[in-house]
């Protein structure tokens, strides 16, 4: 067999493709920078990340399903557990999805209460997200002033209603537990007290080299990627969309309340710290009027709505309060729920956290659909870490305040 | 909610012109509209471009024990514009066997986990969707856990891993 | 002959003295995975101060850890994960299941939750509650410590050569269903004292 002298035979290599050099690293889901169970599978040239294929679910506990099993009053234990950097918001989210469906208006005193207790827990979220963001990039001084103001928080919720920070709460037409003068003196001195910490936190990070150099510029988001990808809250507020809706949708007592809408223009990780640290203060500004101005009266609704489970004196006093006690403890004869579905939402720390609840004529909900800010939040990460080095993973894993539990639900 | 009624009537007017055969309703200050499985892509695109900028949800509820129900699958796709604080709720319906509907993923980008987290949970096909995985639960999963017909304690998927004893370690 | 002693020594058995030593420098593996982590951290942080009980130098890297926390549900795309990481730690180690998710399932019985990870590694404190506050947490440690001076690593396992280990197991295998625990079978005991080959 004759080979013709113009055809090289010799196999050339072929010539260098550019994935050939590129680098796979496995992220998670067990990592301390990823602060929760999520996974990232990055590709990597040299330094720079080139992709990040997000995966998620290592957490998944059925929230869903187990809200079709458990009564409206029950499943807010297991709100709490979703978002628990601030269960309080959720618990406001979940009960404010369930009157909305069962058309139940709270008091004027029970909506005063829960919105100090959802801006309380703003506060507490923005410490540990701001904290975070801080402590992967090397400060961790901030992180520990961050975290000892979240015990003073804390503090206020243990005398509140016993629990830390898994609350528990609300209830179908109220809370467990009205404020006590303790209480009120307790949210109180922190007030005092905690200005001048946020001022010791900036101080320390705001216009701190190293941490500006490594979270300005990076993660921008911009605000037409923020509105098509679904993003809200401080993510979405960082890159120019002025959307919050405490303003837009008044619920609960905001209407009444002087206080702005925290924005930034850059979208950035850095943008997106200055966010969570005006809102702190914004948050203060709620703070500040509503505590001094809690309505008397009843904090839930009456025993004739039959919801909320009246009072000891009234049981005892009261024929309306004996029947309105026996027939909340009885599982076929409590509430009214209609055959239709709605869908509320509340400005979380994280963003809009909202619920869609169907109602099927019993106490359960046929469907308990948590809208969670995260999961859009999450699917934003390759858009934002694409081009930076591998160090700015964390900074923007951190900023974007990504909370596994309520990722994964 | 203070969503803005007049607004939202005017739009309304205009879908049921352009799409005959679409049902509306309300329940407390919530206007939803009903939109037939082959159409709902255009329906979607429409209100897009109609200013609900922003997609916050898409998910879905079977109907499988619900009284009175006689389709099984109702998706949900929750809009909202940023410009002007209003709502809408577009609901879909599809049945068994082969549920399906067209992906929104070009409209919004937001749809593309929120359409995952559907196709995992209730098993309902994106057509178009550039990257239809599981998105909670593990790719060896069979089963679609949201749905009425699957147990709450799962069917004994949660205990089929091997045992580590100290031995062993 | 009396053997004369200075005052300031203190005679010991040494394998007491190293599990002193071991107990007094736990080095935790933190699998955080929800709630319970939050107050792992405020355990670790500022007011509470793991710190003062020896056990404050967490370590992400299985590696170089020998106590592991698992704080929070472990869902079943999960438990893969944790029984490799458990398997990475070196001999001697231990776990402490925290919270009522992780011991037992908690309020997730559910469909993806695995009903308390002691199903699927072995566990040596149970902490209850959920979660349970830190100083629970702090108990907890300081009773695991208590375990460690009493008991030893359990069977003094991280000496073994890999010989000496393999050779165990192939005779667990042969005797059947004895006792696992190596000190109360008579059968390995023997072959320890007089080695085969």
């Amino acid at each position: 067999m004759s080979i013709a002298p113009d055809h090289d035979t010799r196999v050339r290599p072929a010539a260098p493709r550019e994935e050939d050099y590129l680098w796979t690293l496995n992220f998670g889901p067990q990592h301390p920078a990823t602060h929760t169970t999520l996974r990232l599978v990055l590709k990597l040239e040299g330094e720079r990340v080139v992709d990040a294929m997000p995966e998620m679910g290592y957490l998944h506990s059925g929230f869903e399903k187990i809200g079709e099993h458990l009564t409206f009053n029950q499943y807010v234990t297991v709100t709490d557990r979703m978002n628990y950097i601030s269960p309080m918001a959720n618990n406001v989210a979940w009960h404010h999805a369930v009157e909305t469906l069962l058309g139940i208006d709270l008091t004027p005193r029970c909506k005063v209460i829960r919105t100090i207790v959802a801006e309380l827990a703003r506060i507490s979220d923005h410490l540990l997200c701001n904290g975070a963001v801080g402590l992967d990039t090397g400060a961790f001084t901030f992180f520990l002033y961050g975290f000892y103001q979240r015990e003073v928080i804390y503090d206020i919720f243990e005398t509140l209603c016993g629990a830390r920070f898994t609350n528990s709460y609300t209830r179908v037409g109220g809370v467990s537990h009205d404020f006590t003068p303790l209480v009120i003196e307790k949210i109180r001195t922190f007030l005092r007290t905690f200005p001048k910490t946020l001022d010791d936190m900036e101080r320390l990070l705001t216009r701190n080299r190293i941490f500006v150099d490594r979270t300005k510029g990076v993660g921008v988001l911009t605000k037409e990627q923020a509105i098509n990808g679904g993003a809200s809250g401080p993510v979405a507020r960082a890159s120019g969309v002025t959307r919050d809706l405490r303003k837009d949708e008044p619920y609960l007592a905001y209407a009444d309340y002087d206080f702005q809408i925290c924005c930034a223009a850059a979208g950035d990780c850095y943008a997106r710290y200055l966010v969570r640290m005006q809102e702190m203060r914004e948050s203060l500004k709620i703070l500040n009027q509503a505590i001094e101005n809690i309505p008397a009266g009843e904090v839930n609704v009456g025993a004739d709505q039959r919801v909320a489970r009246p009072t000891k004196e009234q049981v005892y006093s009261t024929i309306e309060g004996t029947i309105s006690h026996f027939e909340l403890s009885m599982s076929n004869r409590s509430f009214e729920v209609p055959y239709e579905e709605s869908y509320a939402a509340i400005e979380a720390p994280n963003g809009e956290l909202g619920f869609y609840v169907v109602g099927d004529g019993d106490d359960t909900a046929y469907r308990a659909r948590c809208r969670p800010p995260s999961v859009l939040h999450f699917s934003l990460f390759p858009q934002l870490i694409r081009g930076h080095t591998l160090s700015d993973v964390v900074a923007v894993l951190g900023s974007l305040n990504i909370i596994a539990a309520e990722l994964d639900r | 909610m203070t969503t803005d009624q007049s607004s939202t009537a005017d739009l309304l007017e205009t879908l049921v012109a352009r799409f005959p055969g679409l049902e509306t309703s309300a329940y407390r200050g919530q206007t939803r509209v009903v939109v037939g499985e082959p159409a709902s892509f255009e329906v979607l695109s429409f209100l897009a471009a109609a200013g609900f900028d922003l997609l916050v949800d898409v998910t879905c509820v079977d109907y499988l024990e619900y009284r009175g129900a006689t389709r099984r699958y109702g998706l949900v796709y929750l809009l909202a514009s940023t410009a002007t604080p209003r709502r809408l709720t577009v609901r879909v319906f599809v049945d068994d066997p082969e549920p399906a509907v067209r992906s929104v993923v070009g409209v919004w980008r937001s749809a593309d986990w929120l359409e995952r987290e559907v196709w995992d949970m209730f098993g309902i096909r994106f057509v178009g969707h550039p990257d239809l995985r599981r998105l909670m639960m593990p790719e060896q999963f069979t089963a679609h856990p949201l749905r009425k017909d699957y147990p709450l304690q799962g069917r004994g998927e949660r205990h089929n891993f091997p045992v580590l004893t100290r031995e062993d370690g | 002959m009396a053997l004369e002693l200075p005052e300031n020594v203190v005679v010991s058995r040494l394998d007491e003295l190293a599990n002193w030593c071991r107990k007094n420098s736990l080095w935790p593996m933190p699998f955080a995975t929800a709630c319970c982590g939050i107050e792992l951290m405020a355990t670790g942080a500022a007011k509470h101060d793991l710190a003062r009980f020896g056990a404050e130098v967490f370590r992400f890297s299985p590696r170089q850890c020998d106590l592991m926390i698992v704080a929070g549900r472990v869902a079943m795309k999960m438990l893969p994960v944790l029984q490799r990481i458990w398997l990475q730690m070196h001999e001697p180690k231990w776990c402490i299941s925290m919270g009522a998710c992780a011991s037992t399932g908690g309020v997730f019985d559910t469909y993806a939750v695995v009903q308390g990870i002691d199903r699927f590694i072995p566990v040596d404190m149970y902490v209850p509650g959920c979660p349970p506050r830190p100083e629970q947490l702090i108990q907890a440690i300081i009773d695991l410590q208590d375990k460690i001076q009493r008991e030893g690593t359990i069977t003094g396992r991280e000496f073994e050569t890999r010989e000496r280990q393999l050779r165990k197991r192939a005779l667990v295998e042969a005797v059947g269903p004895l006792s696992l625990d190596a000190a109360r079978n008579p059968v390995i005991q023997r072959e320890l004292r007089f080695p085969r080959s």
